[in-house]
C-alpha cells in the first residue's frame, strides 16, 4: 500500500498524485470494462453503491465505535421512499387510503393533479435524493434515541432488531393500506433524469444515453453518477473525521466516560453519528431504487447489513481509503467469482459444486473472523496510530511486548 | 376467553423454546461477558443434524416408533452441537478474551455467517421438511388445543431446566461456574481452571440449543440454514428481559417473552383496528428488548448493569 498514499497531512504531494492517478483510472475504467460486456460495468456500479454504504457505516462503527447491525434499514428507507415517490405505486397507496380518509385523498389530488389517481407521483431526482437522505437521517436518530445508554453487544443486538422490524414492515405494509406492495415489491421506478437526460436512455435508444452528440451505455452513465457521489461521500466523511465532531466521535469510541468528562455532549454527538451515517445510506438507497427500477424486501435482509459491516472491517475500521478498498473487494469479488468459479467448476467437474452465493457468504464470514483474529485494524489500517481502533493498538502493544 | 387460554398455552410452548436457547446466551455471558452471536446458528445445526439422523434411521430401521426416533435424533444432535460450540470458543473467542469489546463481537458475527454457510453447503439452501413423528391428534386442555409434539417439548424443556439447576447448584462444576461468573481472577487463584469451566459452559449451552433445535423442527415441520437468526435474537431478548447472566432469569424471561409474543400476535389485530395483523408477531421481542434496556437494564432477576457491555 506504500504506492498509494492518501495521507494529505503528512505527504501532500504523494497523496495528491495518487488521487490524480486513481481518478484517471476510474474515468477510463468503464469504457475498458464495457468492451467485455455491460454486466461488468453493472457490477462496478453496484460496488460503488456498496462503497457509499460502507463509508456511511464507517461513520457509525469506525469513527464513533457504535456497532450497528441494522444499517441496511436506512438503505431500505431511501430505496422505498424513491419507490413510492417515483413510480405508479403511489396510485395504489391512494386507492387503499380512500376508504379511510377521503378528505386526505382530495387534498393530495388537488396538490398533485388528477394524474396521481392513475399514474402515481413522479418527483424529480433533485427532490427525492435530499429527501431520502433526510428521512433516513430521521430514522437514524429514531434508532439512536432509545439506544443512547447502550454500548457494544447490547447496541449490536438492538440495531439488529431494528433492521428486522423495518424489514417486517416492508414485507407486510401492503394491507390494509398498501404502502410497500408487500413481498412483491415496487416496480416501474423512474430512472434518474438529470437536466432532461434520462440515465436509462430514451425509449428506443437501446439503453444508450446521448449527451450532446456523444453516446454511451446506460450503465456507464450511472457509473459516472455513482462515482461522483462516492467522491462527494469520501470528501464529506474525511472532512467530518478531522472536524471537531469527528474528534468527539473518536473520543467516545475510545472512552465514553472520559469524553463526557471533557465536556462532550455524548448524547447529541452519538445521535449525529447515527443520523449522518444513515443519511448516506438513504441516498445510496434512492440511487439503488432508480438504478434497478425495482425494490423488494429481499434486497434488505440482515445478510446485507453484515456484508456492509464486513467491508468496513476488512478494509480497516475508521480508515477511509481502507473502507473503500474493503468495499471494492467484497462487493466486486463475489460477482467476479460468479463469472469465473461457476464456469470453472462446470468445466472441471461437469456440475457446480459450490454456488457463487455460498462462496460469497463464506468470503464474508472468513473475512470477519480472520481480520479480527489477525489484523484487527483491517487490511489497510490508518497510518496515524490514533485513528486506529483500540483493538488494533492492543494487539500491536501485545506483540511489541512479546518481541 | 378461549383465545386467551389458547394464546397462553402457545406462549408457554414458544417460551420454553426461547428459554432453552436463552440459557445458552446467559451462561456464556455469565462467564465471559460476551454475547455468543452464533448461538442461534448452533440451534440450527442441532435441527439439521437431528433431521439427518432421522433420515438415516428411516433407512436403517423403518417402522421405529416416532417418539423413539425423536429421542435418538436429539441424543445424536447434542454431541455434535457440543463439539461445534466448543470449537467456536476455541477458534474465535479464546484468543480475543482480553481484547476490546468490538473484536470478539465481530468474530462472533463472522462465525454465525460461517455456520450458516457450512449448513448451506451440507444441507442446501432450500427449506427442508421435518417429518411428523408424534400423533397429530390434538390434546385438549380446558378448551385449548396443543399438539403431542408441543407437550413433549414442554416436558423436555422442564426436564432440561431442572437438570441445569441441579448441575449449577449441586455439583463441583456448577460451583466452579458460579465462581468464574462472579470473578474469574479470584476463581483462578482458588484453583479453578477457568478454561475448563468456559468449555463446559459452551458445551452445556449447545446441548440445550440442540434440544430446542430438534423440537423446533418437529413443531414447525420445516427447517432452513437461516432459521437460527430470529430465534437467536428473541432468545437473547429473553435473556435480557430476565436479567442477563442469571439462569433463572433466562428461564423466566423466555417464558414471559413467549407469552407476550403470542398474546401480542393474538390481539394486535383488535388493538390496532385491523391495521396491523398477526404477521407482526416478530416485532414484539424487539420492542420488549428496547423497553427493558431503556427502563430496567438489569432485567427481572438480574442485578448487573447494561453499561457493563
Amino acid at each position: 500500500m506504500a504506492l498509494l498514499t492518501f495521507d494529505t497531512a503528512h505527504k501532500p504531494r504523494q497523496s495528491y498524485a495518487s488521487m490524480a492517478v486513481l481518478l484517471a483510472v476510474m474515468l477510463v475504467f468503464p469504457f475498458v470494462a464495457a468492451q467485455f460486456g455491460n454486466s461488468w460495468v453493472r457490477i462496478i456500479d453496484m460496488a460503488l453503491l456498496y462503497i457509499m454504504l460502507a463509508l456511511g457505516l464507517n461513520i457509525v462503527v469506525g469513527f464513533a465505535g457504535l456497532l450497528d447491525l441494522g444499517y441496511i434499514a436506512f438503505f431500505a428507507v431511501g430505496a422505498y421512499l424513491t419507490g413510492l415517490l417515483a413510480s405508479p405505486q403511489f396510485a395504489a397507496l391512494l386507492e387503499s387510503v380512500v376508504n379511510y380518509h377521503p378528505e386526505l385523498q382530495d387534498a393530495i389530488v388537488r396538490t398533485f393533479g388528477e394524474d396521481v389517481r392513475t399514474n402515481g407521483i413522479h418527483l424529480s431526482v433533485w427532490f427525492i435524493v435530499p429527501l431520502a437522505g433526510l428521512v433516513a437521517a430521521l430514522f437514524g436518530a429514531l434508532l439512536g434515541a432509545p439506544t443512547l445508554k447502550l454500548r457494544g453487544d447490547y447496541l449490536a443486538i438492538v440495531t439488529l432488531g431494528f433492521g428486522e422490524i423495518i424489514r417486517i414492515f416492508m414485507n407486510n405494509l401492503n394491507d390494509p393500506i398498501n404502502v410497500t406492495n408487500g413481498p412483491q415489491g415496487i416496480n416501474l421506478i423512474d430512472p434518474i433524469r438529470i437536466f432532461g437526460v434520462s440515465l436509462a436512455g430514451e425509449a428506443g435508444s437501446r439503453a444508450t444515453v446521448y449527451i450532446g452528440g456523444f453516446g454511451m451505455p446506460s450503465v456507464n452513465a450511472y457509473y459516472f453518477l455513482f462515482l461522483l457521489l462516492c467522491i462527494v461521500t469520501i470528501f464529506m466523511t474525511s472532512r467530518l473525521q478531522h472536524s471537531r465532531l469527528g474528534r468527539a466521535w473518536v473520543a467516545i469510541r475510545e472512552d465514553e466516560i472520559a469524553a463526557k468528562a471533557m465536556g462532550i455532549n455524548t448524547r447529541n454527538v452519538k445521535l449525529l453519528a447515527f443520523s449522518m451515517g444513515a443519511s448516506f445510506g438513504g441516498v445510496a438507497g434512492a440511487m439503488f431504487a432508480a438504478f434497478q427500477g425495482f425494490v423488494s424486501p429481499e434486497s434488505f435482509a440482515l445478510t446485507e447489513s453484515i456484508a456492509v459491516l464486513a467491508m468496513v472491517v476488512l478494509g480497516g475500521i475508521g480508515h477511509i481509503p481502507g473502507v473503500v478498498m474493503g468495499g471494492v473487494l467484497l462487493a466486486a469479488l463475489p460477482e467476479v467469482l460468479r463469472h469465473v468459479v461457476e464456469p470453472a467448476q462446470q468445466a472441471l467437474f461437469g456440475k457446480v459444486l459450490i454456488e457463487a452465493e455460498v462462496l460469497r457468504q463464506l468470503l464474508y464470514g472468513l473475512a470477519m473472523v480472520f481480520i479480527m483474529l489477525n489484523r484487527p485494524a483491517g487490511l489497510w489500517p490508518s497510518p496515524v496510530k490514533e485513528d486506529r481502533p483500540a483493538a488494533a493498538i492492543a494487539k500491536e502493544e501485545k506483540e511489541e511486548n512479546e518481541a | 376467553m378461549e383465545t386467551f387460554v389458547q394464546q397462553i398455552l402457545n406462549g408457554l410452548v414458544l417460551g420454553s423454546m426461547y428459554a432453552l436457547v436463552a440459557l445458552g446466551y446467559t451462561m456464556v455471558y455469565g462467564v465471559l461477558n460476551l454475547i455468543n452471536f452464533a448461538h442461534g446458528d448452533v440451534l440450527m445445526i442441532g435441527a439439521m443434524v437431528g433431521l439427518s439422523i432421522l433420515k438415516l434411521l428411516d433407512g436403517a430401521f423403518p417402522g421405529l416408533p416416532g417418539g423413539v426416533q425423536l429421542a435418538i435424533a436429539i441424543a445424536g444432535a447434542i454431541p455434535v452441537t457440543m463439539i461445534v460450540n466448543v470449537l467456536i470458543e476455541r477458534i474465535a473467542y479464546r484468543r480475543l478474551r482480553n481484547a476490546p469489546r468490538l473484536a470478539p463481537l465481530i468474530t462472533a458475527i463472522g462465525v454465525s455467517i460461517l455456520l450458516q454457510t457450512f449448513a448451506m453447503m451440507i444441507w442446501g439452501r432450500s427449506p427442508l421438511p421435518f417429518p411428523q413423528l408424534l400423533s397429530s391428534d390434538p390434546v385438549n386442555i380446558g378448551g385449548a388445543v396443543i399438539s403431542h409434539t408441543q407437550v413433549l417439548l414442554l416436558v423436555l424443556a422442564a426436564a432440561a431446566m431442572v437438570g441445569l439447576v441441579v448441575l449449577v447448584e449441586k455439583t463441583r462444576m456448577g460451583r466452579a461456574m458460579r465462581a468464574v461468573a462472579e470473578n474469574p481472577r479470584v476463581a483462578g487463584l482458588m484453583g479453578v481452571d477457568s478454561n475448563r469451566v468456559i468449555v463446559a459452559t459452551f458445551a452445556i449451552g449447545a446441548a440445550l440449543a440442540a434440544v430446542a433445535g430438534v423440537m423446533w423442527g418437529a413443531n414447525y415441520a420445516s427447517i432452513q440454514f437461516a432459521m437460527g437468526t430470529v430465534p437467536g435474537m428473541k432468545a437473547f431478548s429473553a435473556a435480557v428481559l430476565g436479567g442477563i447472566g442469571n439462569i433463572y432469569g433466562a428461564m423466566i424471561g423466555g417464558i414471559v417473552l413467549g407469552i407476550i409474543e403470542s398474546l401480542g400476535a393474538g390481539y394486535i389485530g383488535d388493538l390496532t383496528g385491523g391495521f396491523l395483523g398477526s404477521h407482526y408477531q416478530d416485532i414484539f421481542a424487539f420492542i420488549v428488548l428496547i423497553l427493558v434496556l431503556t427502563v430496567r437494564p438489569s432485567g427481572i432477576m438480574g442485578e448487573r448493569v447494561a453499561d457493563r457491555a
